[in-house]
């Protein structure tokens, strides 16, 4: 199957603010990658179900106790920006 | 004092021969004449390690020590999370960045009573394999630097290989611990899928990281497994059950054990150096009696394939909460969305940018079935093939890379190249089972050559007990010219 990919949606979906240049940089790469990874597709694999965990564990709870979190000043204090006890951010919705 | 063993340096503390002090002073030293070759540092807390040495000083003059790390001066890998101690993964995008809490490993090593001497330095997230991806520049072999120490945990098993700390950690995902270990002349251990919690572990891909040690000898390596491994309340993947105890079969050698030569891991592309020292040590191991025999694997073919679509797919999702909100690096944007792109685009590098697009573009809708979802169906049927041979087998042999430790750019502009010095490590990692790599000699240029164990899921006993039999066969005691007192 050949690769073809909008590498323009695909940064946009990872939210990648790549130049024109990077973008055909990165395309071409994947191109190389994805014919390698493609060999996937030629093993028969009827019968077996996807992996969701290497030793099948699955469903581990633990008591639901209150127990402290981190200090909030604390945790703001790494942020790039903050108003009182919120992050800040620009606007996220257009008028 | 740098070049004494765990397990000789716990006795001489315990005895009042050695203190912690003293034993830091001696590991900082060597790592004040090395560092300026190697760089396998991205942070020493001198301050945090002294005062922690002295606080272990004073509970072993009062005989309160909590164990055999008591006073044992280590590091771990930039992308364990450290209470107050810059941690970036080798990252623009988290320069500076401080966490609020200390990793469950980094905790239970505190609690051990082991001396953080600092944080070594890695491949940006962990993605690479060759410590050349780190934002803040290349860790270098202390065998040659000239050629990398192999990654991503470089820069622990270069510290390691030098006596900077007697003993690391790192992560593994698809062979940075073992393959760094190879490159660089010292044991490094990937343990069973969930035995060591990675609650504070910075994620890649969440369905292969695991974290391990870096030591020199076998008895250390179980050591430093001990002190971290065992079930987390805070990791809901860590395993519940109890830990395998390997210590007291560690010299019970490898008579009457089955021994499989895994055969789809050899052949075009190996070092014939690399193959000939596996063979030699295998011809040992069938001397000791050892039943050895050639296996087959025919899944182990495409697992690099099925390994660059799992992790790259992980990572994309992982690595998404770096979008500049709460830490690390911002680059303003007029709205929230262009805020992310630019912050992302300049805070990423470019194997990290690439993993990040191969992700998406494989779990993006229309290929999800056809890239990820199969290759996680690739990944049971290589399960369930390592699942039938282990039933006639105990342990799998291979090089542990293909080849020893390469020049500095020599793959930087070929991705897939770079990506093939791991082919010998993935399976372990999408298996979810435990492989050790023990070094077992020298190339005619100098450079170690690493053997890689593998046993099943929780078969740590098995395969430990391999790995001494191989370390006392190969009688490896070289030590690279750096790292030889004056």
């Amino acid at each position: 199957m050949p690769v073809d990919i909008d590498i323009a949606y695909v940064a946009r979906l990872a939210r990648l603010g790549l130049s024109a240049e990077e973008l055909s940089f990165y395309r071409d790469q994947l191109g190389v990658i994805l014919d390698h990874a493609a060999k996937v597709q030629e093993v028969d694999t009827d019968g077996f179900e996807a992996t969701a965990h290497p030793l099948g564990i699955v469903n581990q709870f633990r008591p639901d106790e209150i127990r402290p979190s981190l200090d909030r000043d604390e945790v703001l204090s790494a942020a790039p920006a903050t108003e009182g006890v919120y992050f800040v951010v620009p606007p996220a919705l257009e008028d | 004092m740098a070049d004494l063993t765990i397990e000789a340096a716990g006795s001489a503390l315990a005895a009042g021969e050695l203190s912690a002090t003293e034993l830091l002073e001696s590991v900082l030293a060597r790592a004040s004449l090395t560092e300026a070759d190697l760089h396998s540092f991205l942070t020493i807390d001198h301050e945090g390690a002294i005062a922690a040495a002295s606080a272990s000083d004073e509970r072993l003059q009062r005989g309160e020590s909590r164990g055999p790390l008591e006073g044992v001066p280590l590091a771990v890998k930039d992308n364990f999370c450290t209470r107050h101690l810059e941690t970036t993964c080798g990252s623009q995008i988290l320069a500076g960045y401080r966490p609020p809490y200390d990793a469950t490993a980094v905790a239970r090593l505190r609690d051990a009573g082991a001396v953080l001497v600092g944080k070594t330095n890695c491949d940006e997230f962990a993605m690479g394999s060759s410590t050349e991806n780190s934002a803040f520049g290349p860790t270098r072999n202390p065998w040659n630097p000239d050629r990398v120490p192999g990654g991503s945990s470089g820069g622990s098993a270069a510290a390691v290989a030098v006596g900077s700390v007697l003993g690391a950690y790192g992560s593994d995902t698809g062979g940075s611990i073992r393959q760094p270990a190879a490159l660089c002349g010292v044991i490094g251990f990937k343990p069973t899928y969930g035995l060591v919690s990675r609650y504070g572990l910075v994620a890649f891909a969440s369905s292969l990281d695991q974290i391990g040690p870096f030591a020199r000898t076998v008895v250390d390596t179980v050591t430093l497994f001990e002190a971290v491994a065992g079930h987390d309340p805070l990791d809901a993947t860590s395993y519940q059950g109890p830990v395998p105890n390997a210590r007291p079969t560690l010299a019970e050698g490898v008579s009457g054990l089955r021994i499989g030569i895994v055969r789809e891991l050899g052949g075009e592309g190996y070092d014939a150096e690399v193959a000939a020292a596996t063979s030699a040590i295998v011809d040992q191991l069938a001397d000791e009696g050892a039943k050895v025999s050639e296996v087959s694997l025919p899944s182990f073919e495409v697992a690099l394939s099925v390994y660059y679509l799992i992790a790259p797919a992980e990572c994309s999702a992982n690595l998404a909460r770096f979008d500049g909100v709460r830490y690390g690096l911002r680059v303003p944007g007029e709205t929230v969305e262009e805020m992310m792109a630019r912050t992302r685009a300049e805070g990423f590098g470019p194997e990290v940018t690439r993993r990040i697009l191969l992700g998406t573009y494989a779990l993006s809708a229309g290929y999800y079935d056809a890239f990820y979802g199969k290759a996680q169906k690739v990944r049971s049927l290589l399960i369930a093939e390592m699942a039938t041979v282990f039933e006639q087998t105990d342990v799998l042999v291979s090089p542990t890379s293909p080849t020893t430790a390469f020049e500095l750019g020599a793959k930087t502009q070929d991705p897939l190249a770079m990506y093939l010095s791991d082919v010998c490590t993935i399976p372990a990692n999408l298996a979810g089972t435990p492989a050790i790599s023990i070094p077992i000699g020298l190339d005619a240029a100098g450079l170690p050559i690493g053997f890689q164990i593998m046993a099943p899921a929780l078969g740590e006993k098995v395969m430990f007990q391999t790995a001494a039999a191989v370390e006392a066969l190969a009688g490896f005691d070289a030590r690279p010219a750096m790292a030889v007192s004056p």
